[in-house]
């Protein structure tokens, strides 16, 4: 088999493309303050809420006048300017249903197309959902079920108002909306997202789940998610994205935020398959995301799983602060790009308390003429003692006009950190393929199989249900004709 | 069987095989001996589907049909497996997880009930068992960080569980120890049938001693410049491939 074929084989289609006709209210295009208090308004929130957003888009506006969009990414592609005053900021299916039964079926449709269905008694047994259509939340599952473990898992919409002390206490704690450039967006902006607490010493005894769906065309998509797991607690979470066809990019910028105190655990998973844009490059999303968690206490841990095959263009660093001693951060990543997409993707650990230890996989496949880059740091703090890393890096090579790109930065201020990193390029080869297919295992399959190998590390960190989802995906995304 | 006509083959534009003869029968062992650059592997490549190999003149049937139009994949499961010489490694993929899936394919090809990951599981086992090997081999990824006698031993295995109806061994003892070596020939001689074939490439008559061939071939720029019994190959040992292309030793003797 010849490197063509394998290319042919790694080429795509994007099953998610198409569009929900349903009735929707849009906000002018365009930022400036009206907008802000026109969302907020919208939203029917309370003054802390509005000005806090206020303040955040006046430090946007400053950036923005000052030319201070970031530029650093290695994007050897480059991307088209963004036209912050032709996006609209909110777009919502007209109708606020008040249970599922009122929502829309057009809706519902849609959700169960992508696989999502949100009747309760369709869904994978044990994961709440709760699905964000463009700028809002039109359902949450399970929610009586968690209440009674004292669980909150709601929209941050529901959330501002019914438990204000909860959002107030930790919004922009991890994430402050002078973080960056498009973080301080988000904070301006941000229409709807999820928010959880777990209290203390409860063990979640479900999956979570948010499904972000783009849909409306020239908006934006702006969520955030803030998880709160106090004492003691665990939870798992999980975050799906698909977003229709569209010939034009769209912005995505997210903000999330995690909060583990004493002895907690969160695990956030997330399965990104945003629209990727064409063969040549036209179209897709611009998923420029923010994602943070403290480890706030003593024996704190989270742990951050992504498998990334959508976006035009990805810029996202989930990341931990490793503050309270004894705590433990991770990161796995398994990042796709096909056809013309770039990602520029990886972590931050940054170790601050006592027995810090970090770990972090990453596994970047390159395929058409996609461009893969991973950008880490690890940060030992001077009062980190004995803090441990461990880093492994792997690209993998689909072709021969693809590239994979590695910049791990190490700066270490305690002499008794230990820190190891590990880094690897391959290529699948033709050997591989053909000694599959020696043993009767048809390209596509071998395909397939050599890729899930390649991500099996990241993979096993994935819920179960999930894995073999994303394993799908993977094996979709490098679906095409064989040659 | 198998029925090579004529074949010519080039590799990036070099003439390796220049009007290859040869017939496998059912139940036959053809051993294939030849110095090195002689066309061996070329030969298994091409009859195993490799790609990079122009095939400028000549036929290939196999139980009748032309191999040659056949994809890898097909080939394999109507019954022709390699043991390759270099073995790949997969990283990460499991073994049984891997032989399930070729399993499975070949069976579906052959019309058989696909095996659950259980019984696939009991059968890998009953195999490893049967051949000496250690079922450890069954737990690791395919190849990966195994030595080289491991991986040969593993391919044997493979072809244990695949049942081909024609196996093509390449250079299957280069580099194996005395006690692989051993390991390999009873994996053979327990496959050996009236209905399947082998065509056992070799650089050194060591192997033979083994496995006893029906025919033996020698292979000398890309042509088979003569054929025998076992007995072939003591004399190659003895004299050497250069001989091989002359005259009959005992005739050139008499002469």
């Amino acid at each position: 088999m010849s490197t063509r074929e394998i290319e042919a084989l790694a080429s795509r289609e994007y099953k998610y493309g198409f569009v929900t006709d349903i009735e929707q209210e849009f906000a002018p295009p365009g930022l400036n303050e009206e907008i802000i208090r026109f969302i907020s308004a919208k939203k029917g929130e309370p003054e802390w809420m509005l000005e806090w957003r206020l303040k955040a888009y006046r430090y946007w506006a400053e950036q923005y006048e000052a030319g201070k969009e970031p530029g650093w990414a290695f994007l050897p592609y480059g991307y088209g300017p963004i036209d912050y005053q032709a996006i609209s900021y909110y777009a919502a299916p007209k109708a606020n249903p008040q249970s599922l039964d009122e929502v829309d079926p057009e809706l519902l449709a849609t959700y169960e197309k992508l696989g999502i269905p949100l009747e309760e008694q369709k869904w994978l047994a044990g994961v709440a959902v709760d699905a964000v259509f463009d700028s809002v939340s039109v359902a949450t599952t399970f929610k009586e079920e968690l209440e009674k473990h004292g669980i909150i898992f709601c929209s941050f919409s529901e959330a501002v108002r019914d438990h204000p002390e909860l959002v107030q206490k930790y919004i922009g704690s991890v994430v402050p909306h002078t973080d960056n450039f498009f973080a301080a967006l988000n904070s301006a902006v941000f229409s709807d997202g999820s928010f959880v607490y777990v209290p203390k010493g409860v063990r979640c005894p479900m999956e979570l789940s948010t499904y972000f769906r783009i849909n409306a065309a020239q908006t934006g998509q702006f969520e955030r998610t803030l998880i709160v797991a106090d004492e003691g607690s665990y939870v798992s979470y999980l975050e799906g994205c698909t977003a229709p066809m569209r010939d034009e990019n769209q912005l995505h910028a997210a903000v999330v935020e995690l909060v583990a105190l004493d002895d907690a655990t969160i695990k956030y998973s997330t399965i990104q398959n945003w629209y990727p844009g064409d063969e040549e490059g036209h179209g897709g999303i611009y998923n420029f995301v923010t994602k943070r968690g403290k480890c706030a206490g003593r024996n704190s841990h989270i742990s951050w799983t992504q498998v990334e095959t959508g976006s035009a263009i990805t810029w996202k660093y989930p990341s931990c602060i490793l503050q309270g001693d004894n705590s433990v951060g991770e990161f796995y990543s398994v990042a796709l790009t096909n056809m013309k997409q770039q990602a520029d993707t990886g972590t931050k650990m940054i170790h601050i308390g006592k027995n810090t230890k970090s770990t972090i996989v990453s596994k970047g496949i390159s395929a058409g003429r996609g461009q893969n880059t991973y950008r880490g740091m690890v940060k030992i703090m001077k009062g980190a003692e004995q803090a441990r890393n461990y880093t492994q890096c792997d690209s993998l090579l689909i072709g021969d006009k693809c590239g994979a790109h590695t910049f791990p930065y190490i700066e270490v201020k305690n002499k008794t950190a230990k820190m190891e990193h590990e880094a690897s390029t391959s290529k699948i080869g033709e050997d591989q393929m053909f000694y599959c297919q020696q043993r009767g295992i048809e390209m596509e399959d071998a395909m397939s199989l050599i890729v899930a190998g390649f991500c099996k590390e990241v993979f096993r960190e994935l819920p179960m249900e999930f894995a073999v989802e994303a394993q799908k995906l993977l094996s979709v995304s490098l679906e095409g004709s064989v040659g | 069987m198998l029925e090579i006509k004529n074949l010519h083959v080039n590799v990036e534009g070099k003439k390796i095989l220049k009007g290859l003869n040869l017939t496998v029968n059912a139940g036959e062992v053809h051993s294939i001996m030849g110095p090195n650059g002689s066309g061996k592997s070329t030969l298994a490549s091409v009859l195993a589907g490799r790609g990079g190999y122009e095939i400028t003149d000549g036929e290939v049937l196999y139980k009748g049909r032309d191999l040659l139009e056949l994809e890898p994949e097909e080939r394999a499961c109507e019954g022709v497996f390699l043991a390759f010489q270099y073995p790949v490694e997969i990283p990460g993929v499991g073994s049984i997880q891997f032989l399930t899936a070729a399993l499975n394919a070949v069976r579906q090809h052959r019309g058989l009930e696909e095996l659950d990951a259980l019984d696939a599981l009991r059968l890998f086992k009953e195999k490893v068992k049967a051949l000496h090997v250690s079922d450890e081999l069954l737990g690791r990824s395919v190849n990966e960080g195994f030595s080289g006698g491991e991986k040969k031993k593993n391919e044997i295995f493979q072809m244990a569980v695949l049942e081909p109806t024609l196996a093509i061994l390449d250079e299957t003892d280069s580099g194996l120890d005395i006690d692989a070596l051993r390991v390999v020939a009873e994996g053979v001689n327990a496959l050996r049938s009236p209905e399947r074939g082998f065509l056992v490439i070799t650089h050194y008559q060591r192997l033979l001693n083994y496995i006893v061939p029906d025919f033996v071939h020698v292979l000398v720029d890309g042509r088979i410049v003569r054929s025998g019994d076992k007995k072939l190959a003591l004399h190659l040992e003895e004299y050497g491939y250069a001989w091989a292309g002359d005259r009959d030793p005992a005739e050139a003797a008499a002469s």
